[in-house]
């Protein structure tokens, strides 16, 4: 410290940098009569104000979201063909699916895949989902996507589970029995056929019963459209299983 | 008595508004927006405020010098709203009309030392104690270049009474039997010869009566600030090292009365203020040749139109005043201890010495 001048010299320098101070909180205090817009990124305008206040009151206005937010999950249960494998991919397994044979085909879905399955159960808890997204790039049918609804939060966190099906308990419990007497009948044709013979048949019924319908749905996965040409002969041909459990297998590895 | 009804009603009144606009003031610096939620705007904040405090338990620590404790924020309060006493809020209204005003004035808001100190003592807290330490040792300091200022304009003015400082910044002067002969000359200088007594307005407020005047008054703004506990003066309850200093410990309706009290000190420094040095209740627009300004925006004195422009022009003052303080708390850091003392008693008080001495020269001038 230098004698003589320094005490004058802190005085000078005080009153200057609280002048420049006030000055700047004067201004802040003046611009703020005006405030953002809730306007998105996309609006050209968005950089254009750089004073005012900045705040958005939220529940009040918002940023709009871009039709391709990828925040709330939904199935339109319509065009979902429960092929499991949206809740096999999911890394944190907030997806729950039961699926249940069907009788008979039970219609096709907007792109024309043919249904095979009821959904006794198609769960996502939001509470676990991360928003990975990996469930509708996996989705064969794109019914499982995601929508811009993000506030979303519940009291309740069993009501963070969304309920998809279509079916009530009751239904799935029928279409269960349905499906279960439907396959003791061909039992008892199968056992009849056995009797007068051939292996062929046996073989055929047995696969169509048990394998037939993953396998469909598991092929479906790949390529929509060509899918269908492949399926038709999956469910006479035996030797099939094997590669479509192989692709399905192969592709979320590599994914 | 009306005073005393007048004073107490804008007292708690302020205080209510303040806090709202305190809030405000700092959001819009912020680039926020303050309160919104609770009525129009979030203008019914403060009474959700001041209903969840009142319905709060109030506690007394068990360690606590429970007489003490009790007392404290009654002594604080009380000192404050005595000091409004003295102050004249038109040229009717006033509480009492006595000569030794100021000095009345500066005395009994002493106490309010001695208040902090109890609340701090009878806390039996380690934050509380340090607090009420810091807040007596600031307060005594900057109470040197507060009353060195006052002197000032006492020694212009030749009177403590505060009704007599009033009548003598405006074009009324000549109206109060004491002053009738009296005059007001530019810049209170006589040898100039430019008689100003009938023009009045800012002409004859004590800031440009003596020029130099306007130096004490950031003087007397700025131990006013830290009389009252405001920041950049707020160590005595620096909530990031204190918690809340010497009130760390008090709860529900006891922490609204110190918080009250806090109030009531800004408004009434501020009121000083606009007195001593602002024209006290005179209007602010001047009489120019046949433009009446001055009496058109002032009523005179013993008319009621007297009395509401008078508590118009000095309630505008204050708030502008007020507004002044809140800007600079939201724009300034806290000071330092050593800084704290430094200003006082190596800037302040010499300037204010200096400020006084001048005073009685010009006094000389004047008459």
């Amino acid at each position: 410290m230098k004698k003589g001048k320094t005490l004058l010299d802190d005085i000078s320098e005080a009153i200057s940098s609280l002048t420049s101070g006030l000055k700047i909180t004067l201004s802040h205090f003046v611009n703020a009569r005006k405030h953002r817009k809730p306007i998105g990124i996309e609006n050209k305008d968005y950089f254009a104000q750089d004073k005012g206040i900045v705040t958005l009151q939220y529940p009040l206005e918002t940023i709009p979201i871009p039709d391709n937010g990828r925040c709330r999950l939904y199935n339109e249960i319509d065009d979902c063909i429960v092929c499991d494998l949206c809740a096999k991919i999911c890394p944190v397994d907030c997806i729950e699916i039961e699926a249940v044979k069907s009788t008979e085909e039970i219609g096709k879905t907007s792109d024309g895949t043919t249904k095979r399955l009821y959904a006794a159960k198609f769960d996502i808890d939001m509470a676990k989902c991360c928003y990975c997204g990996l469930c509708t790039t996996v989705c064969p049918t794109e019914c499982l996507t995601m929508t811009k609804t993000y506030d979303y939060s519940e009291f309740d966190i069993t009501n963070m589970v969304y309920h998809f099906t279509d079916l009530s308990p009751e239904q799935a419990e029928q279409k269960k029995k349905d499906y279960e007497e439907k396959q003791k009948q061909k039992q008892a044709t199968k056992v009849e056929s056995a009797v007068v013979e051939i292996d062929k048949n046996k073989g055929n019924t047995e696969d169509i019963a048990l394998k037939d319908k993953p396998e469909a749905k598991e092929e479906k996965p790949e390529v929509k459209p060509a899918a269908k040409p492949v399926f038709k002969p999956v469910i006479k041909m035996t030797p099939k299983p094997p590669t479509p459990p192989k692709n399905e297998g192969e592709e979320p590895e590599k994914k | 008595m009306l005073a005393f009804v007048l004073f107490l009603a804008i007292a708690l009144g302020f205080a209510l508004a303040a806090v709202y606009a305190e809030r405000k003031v700092s959001a819009f610096i912020q680039d926020r927006y303050g309160p919104m939620e609770v009525g129009y705007k979030g203008l019914a904040q403060t009474f959700a405020d001041i209903i969840k405090l009142l319905l709060k338990e109030d506690i007394i620590p068990s360690a606590a010098d429970r007489k003490l404790f009790i007392l404290a924020p009654v002594v604080i309060f009380t000192s404050v709203l005595a000091g409004y006493a003295v102050l004249p809020l038109s040229p009717d209204v006033i509480g009492s009309n006595a000569q030794v005003g100021v000095f009345f004035l500066l005395t009994i808001i002493s106490l309010d030392v001695a208040g902090i100190l109890m609340a701090g003592w009878a806390s039996n807290n380690k934050f509380s104690a340090l607090g009420a330490l810091r807040a007596v040792a600031q307060i005594i300091s900057y109470e040197i270049p507060l009353t060195l200022t006052v002197l000032s304009v006492v020694m212009i003015c030749q009177t403590l009474n505060l009704q007599e400082i009033s009548f003598q910044q405006g074009i009324w002067m000549n109206s109060m039997e004491v002053y009738s002969n009296e005059h007001n000359y530019l810049f209170g200088i006589k040898a100039l010869g430019i008689d100003v007594t009938m023009t009045g307005g800012i002409l004859t407020w004590n800031i440009v009566r003596m020029p130099l005047f306007f130096i004490a008054f950031i003087i007397f703004f700025i131990s006013s600030l830290a009389e009252s506990n405001r920041a950049p003066f707020d160590i005595p309850e620096a909530e990031s090292e204190l918690v809340a200093g010497f009130h760390t410990e008090y709860s529900g309706f006891k922490f609204a009365f110190l918080f009250l009290a806090e109030y009531s000190m800004m408004l009434l420094v501020c009121f000083l203020a606009a007195i001593l040095f602002l024209g006290s209740w005179n209007t602010p627009l001047p009489n120019i040749g046949a433009v009446k300004l001055a009496n058109w925006t002032s009523g005179a004195p013993g008319t009621l139109a007297g009395n509401v422009w008078g508590a118009f022009w000095l309630l505008s003052k204050a708030f502008f005043l007020i507004y002044i303080q809140m800007v600079v708390r939201w724009t300034y850091p806290r000071l330092r201890v050593d800084q704290l003392m430094k200003l006082s008693w190596k800037v302040l008080t010499p300037a204010a010495l200096i400020i006084l001495f001048i005073s009685g020269v010009w006094r000389l001038l004047m008459i």
